[in-house]
């Protein structure tokens, strides 16, 4: 496969997982907004966090405004449609290497959001447009797996949406790790419900939850849960497993074998997630392990292009 | 390419290094017909005119021509919305599946769907006969005529063609002189460009000989248009044209170098922004090969390899849709990043054949176009089964000056430009406009010609619930490897403004299913 189509796939993926991920956030986000004595500004910052710090999506005090912004403005890199335009840019650059279907249906999910009737939805119904969006991204994933041969472009497009959410969820965990753990007994009280159902429905995960451990929330369980679990497709441990599927995957179907550096990476990332209990992670710097989560995915992505990608024609043609 | 962004504050935007600029999207009046007219079909045809041009679809007399007839009683049959219906889903089905093209100067990269109507253009067997025995000619003796230039230069001293017309051409590439290419194929892609004049027969107004375009337009075309009229199609017993890929494909083939039994072909893209991007990614898809880009590709000792996940591999035939000054910046246009530092030295060397051939643009620059007649002759021994349009060459002082005093009614077209690009179409200008070309053409008389506005054939076509005649031409597809093959067919390129004369996709053409009779 060639590496740029290689690239394209990926970034295609990761761009759609992050403009899934924004949304997500967002709708938890304005409805924690919605409850008497939630400091609005707050957790408008702590979501904003969450994605990474823009600079440009610092609060101004309009609700609306803000909200607007992060999903339909053109050129921010934080916003849904700067997120659904650089998909679709990447797969119309490998249009011969996806199937018809997923096209269209990319095709369908980026005239949606360019159309004045989302805009429109937005006024009326924020969640059911949000909800809209997201609809189009599953059904975008779900034509990728049942109409994409499942080669090497497929394992791309799973590395990429692996690596994006493993980054996106430990990031969300740093940031909401301290709010977790290091307030009063009295400040929990409160709202500290509501808060921990959010955290959980910013992974889609609160009902799986509730499979495992019952509705009674807490805020280590919901760490394990979302840090160790093998199960459920959002947590930390299922996603670097499905990374280290796809780097098997792309080596199977054609790719070059993976290199040493690569899956030791991949190794003490996984070793980190089966081998701790939450207990020693609570017990350490629950803040300096997910940190140093994230800088194993991003070495990951460095190694990755510096092998499949961005190699060196000397070192190529050694070879 | 994607790497990290520096700023450490956001972390999570890691971003892609993108090429270009993301671009987001854009985007019955009844009056009564002729009396005594044979068919009821009245509420369709309003007032449809006809006059001296060649009408495709009707005599003068109004009478619907024969292989018209189980058309127009379709048509007559459908009631007025299901046309209509028709119509739109199919607009929408080139939407979703983003069959487009892309418009230069305006928004840069601005997406469009290709305009397209509803009627199919009926070619009859004895037509296409001579249109192909006519093509075969003309591109045989053309290819013969771009090996004789960049060898021998035979028809130069022979004084058929004058030695600084061909010279002074802008595509005449001396790189190439005395380079054997694979089989002698210089052109194994072509698409001529034909007119129907007022007598009913077909002249070829211009020869693409470099990259041409729009092929998927006709494979498109022809899938939609079995699936909007299934029974019409299958009543007429339409050549089909879908083994195109294929054909290409074999032809790309058989002109891989010596000792590579198991090529590795590519399509050589300009990229995402190139107006004809769909079309280089339909055809890679349906060929089953890699499409690239200049910056997937690298040389080294003179072998053309391009970048994958397992390292780097091999390329033997390029399929190139990048003009030859975009190609290689080492030896054409040194500021483009479009094609592949090292690739005319590794075709010079043999270990990579490129089609079409650097230079082939000589032979369709517009002035030596009026002498292809003579080369058919010269080469050949035969007469032209097409004709050529009458062409003034403004580069002959007797000839200018006629241009000069009739500019209003002559079309004078910059002699390397394509595209409908660089064109004054006299009847239809401006006296400013006139002036302007006048003294270009005083500045620089070698780069146009001049020929009659002529007036071709029209067809029918589907305006809001009525038809309505416009102008058309036909853009057969040859392909030159082993032997030349030409698929029955073509696009039919239609001025869908009424009364124009430009067909040019971008310049706000549209097209039609051509289907060749059994």
């Amino acid at each position: 496969m060639l590496s740029r189509v290689a690239d394209s796939l990926y970034w295609m993926s990761r761009y759609l997982e992050r403009a899934e991920n924004t949304v997500r956030q967002l709708d938890v986000t304005m409805g924690l907004m919605l409850d008497t004595g939630a400091n609005v500004e707050s957790r408008w910052e702590r979501m904003v966090a969450a994605l990474g710090k823009p600079a440009t999506m610092e609060w101004n005090g309009s609700q609306e405004q803000m909200a607007r912004k992060l999903v339909f403005d053109q050129v921010d890199p934080a916003s849904v449609t700067y997120s659904v335009n650089a998909a679709r840019e990447n797969a119309r650059q490998v249009r011969e290497e996806i199937s018809s279907e997923q096209w269209q249906r990319l095709n369908r999910l980026f005239h949606q959001i360019h159309s004045p009737h989302a805009q429109a939805q937005f006024s009326s119904s924020v969640s059911d447009m949000l909800a809209s969006i997201i609809d189009g991204i599953y059904l975008f994933k779900g034509t990728t797996d049942t109409t994409m041969i499942h080669g090497q472009g497929w394992h791309f497009i799973r590395l990429g949406r692996y690596l994006e959410r493993a980054y996106a969820t430990a990031t969300l965990l740093e940031v909401y790790q301290p709010d977790l753990f290091q307030q009063t007994a009295q400040e929990r009280a409160g709202h500290m419900h509501l808060e921990l159902v959010g955290l959980l429905r910013c992974c889609t995960s609160f009902e799986a939850y509730c499979q495992v451990y019952t509705a009674d929330l807490s805020p280590d369980r919901i760490l394990e849960f979302l840090l160790l679990n093998r199960d459920f497709p959002h947590a930390l441990r299922y996603c670097v497993d499905g990374a280290r599927q796809a780097i098997d995957g792309i080596q199977h179907t054609g790719g070059r074998r993976a290199p040493d550096e690569l899956i030791a990476s991949m190794g003490k990332l996984h070793a980190m997630l089966v081998y701790t209990s939450i207990n020693e992670i609570l017990a350490g710097d629950a803040a300096a392990f997910l940190h140093h989560i994230r800088e194993q995915c991003l070495r990951i992505h460095e190694l990755v292009y510096r092998y499949y990608v961005h190699y060196s024609i000397q070192s190529a043609l050694a070879v | 390419m994607g790497r990290k962004r520096a700023d450490a504050a956001h972390p999570l935007y890691l971003e892609q290094v993108s090429d270009g600029v993301l671009n987001p999207g854009e985007e019955s009046a009844q009056i009564p017909m002729n009396a005594g007219h044979p068919v009821e079909m009245e509420p369709l045809y309003g007032d449809y005119p006809l006059d001296q041009a060649f009408d495709e679809m009707r005599e003068p007399s109004g009478e619907v021509r024969a292989q018209y007839k189980a058309l127009a009683e379709t048509l007559a049959s459908l009631p007025a919305q299901e046309l209509q219906q028709r119509k739109q889903s199919m607009d929408l089905a080139f939407l979703t599946q983003g069959i487009t093209f892309t418009v230069y100067g305006r928004d840069e990269g601005t997406e469009r769907i290709f305009p397209y109507d509803l009627l199919p253009r009926l070619v009859t067997a004895q037509e296409w006969d001579r249109i192909e025995r006519g093509l075969t000619q003309r591109i045989t003796a053309l290819n013969l005529f771009l090996r004789d230039v960049y060898f021998d230069a035979k028809i130069l001293n022979d004084h058929v063609i004058p030695r600084d017309l061909v010279y002074s051409c802008k595509h005449f590439r001396r790189q190439m002189r005395g380079l054997q290419v694979p089989r002698n194929v210089y052109i194994a892609v072509v698409g001529s460009d034909l007119l129907r004049l007022n007598n009913g027969e077909f002249v070829v107004l211009e020869d693409n000989l470099r990259v041409p375009s729009g092929v998927s337009y006709m494979l498109t075309n022809r899938r939609v248009m079995k699936r909007t009229f299934p029974k019409l199609f299958a009543s007429y017993g339409v050549r089909p044209i879908e083994q195109y890929p294929q054909l290409l494909l074999a032809t790309l083939r058989s002109l891989a170098p010596e000792g590579r039994p198991e090529p590795n072909i590519v399509l050589l893209t300009p990229g995402v922004f190139n107006s004809a991007y769909f079309e280089h990614t339909y055809l890679a898809r349906q060929m089953g090969i890699d499409l690239v880009e200049g910056r997937d590709l690298v040389t080294h000792d003179n072998i053309v390899y391009m970048r994958t996940t397992d390292g780097l591999k091999r390329v033997d035939v390029i399929y190139r849709r990048v003009d030859d000054d975009f190609s290689d910046p080492l030896i054409f246009r040194s500021d483009s990043s479009l094609g592949c530092a090292g690739l005319f030295n590794a075709y010079r060397a043999g270990n990579v054949t490129v089609s079409n051939a650097f230079g082939t643009g000589l032979a369709d620059d517009k002035a030596v176009y009026a002498y292809v007649p003579k080369m058919i002759k010269y080469y050949l021994g035969e007469d032209p089964i097409l004709e050529n349009v009458e062409t003034y060459l403004l580069s002959e002082e007797k000839d200018r000056k006629h241009v000069l005093a009739n500019l209003d009614k002559l079309v004078v077209k910059a002699v390397g430009e394509s595209g409908g690009y660089g064109m004054l179409i006299g009847p239809h200008s401006t006296a400013q406009k006139r002036e302007e070309f006048a003294r270009q053409i005083e500045a620089n008389p070698r780069n146009y010609i001049a020929q009659p506005t002529l007036d071709f054939s029209r067809a029918p076509c589907l305006v809001g619930d009525r038809l309505e005649p416009r102008h058309v031409d036909l853009r057969p597809y040859i392909l030159f490897g082993d032997k030349v093959n030409i698929v029955p067919g073509g696009l039919t390129r239609v001025a869908l403004e009424k009364g124009s004369l430009v067909v040019n996709s971008s310049q706000g053409g549209g097209s039609k299913d051509t289907w060749v009779l059994e």
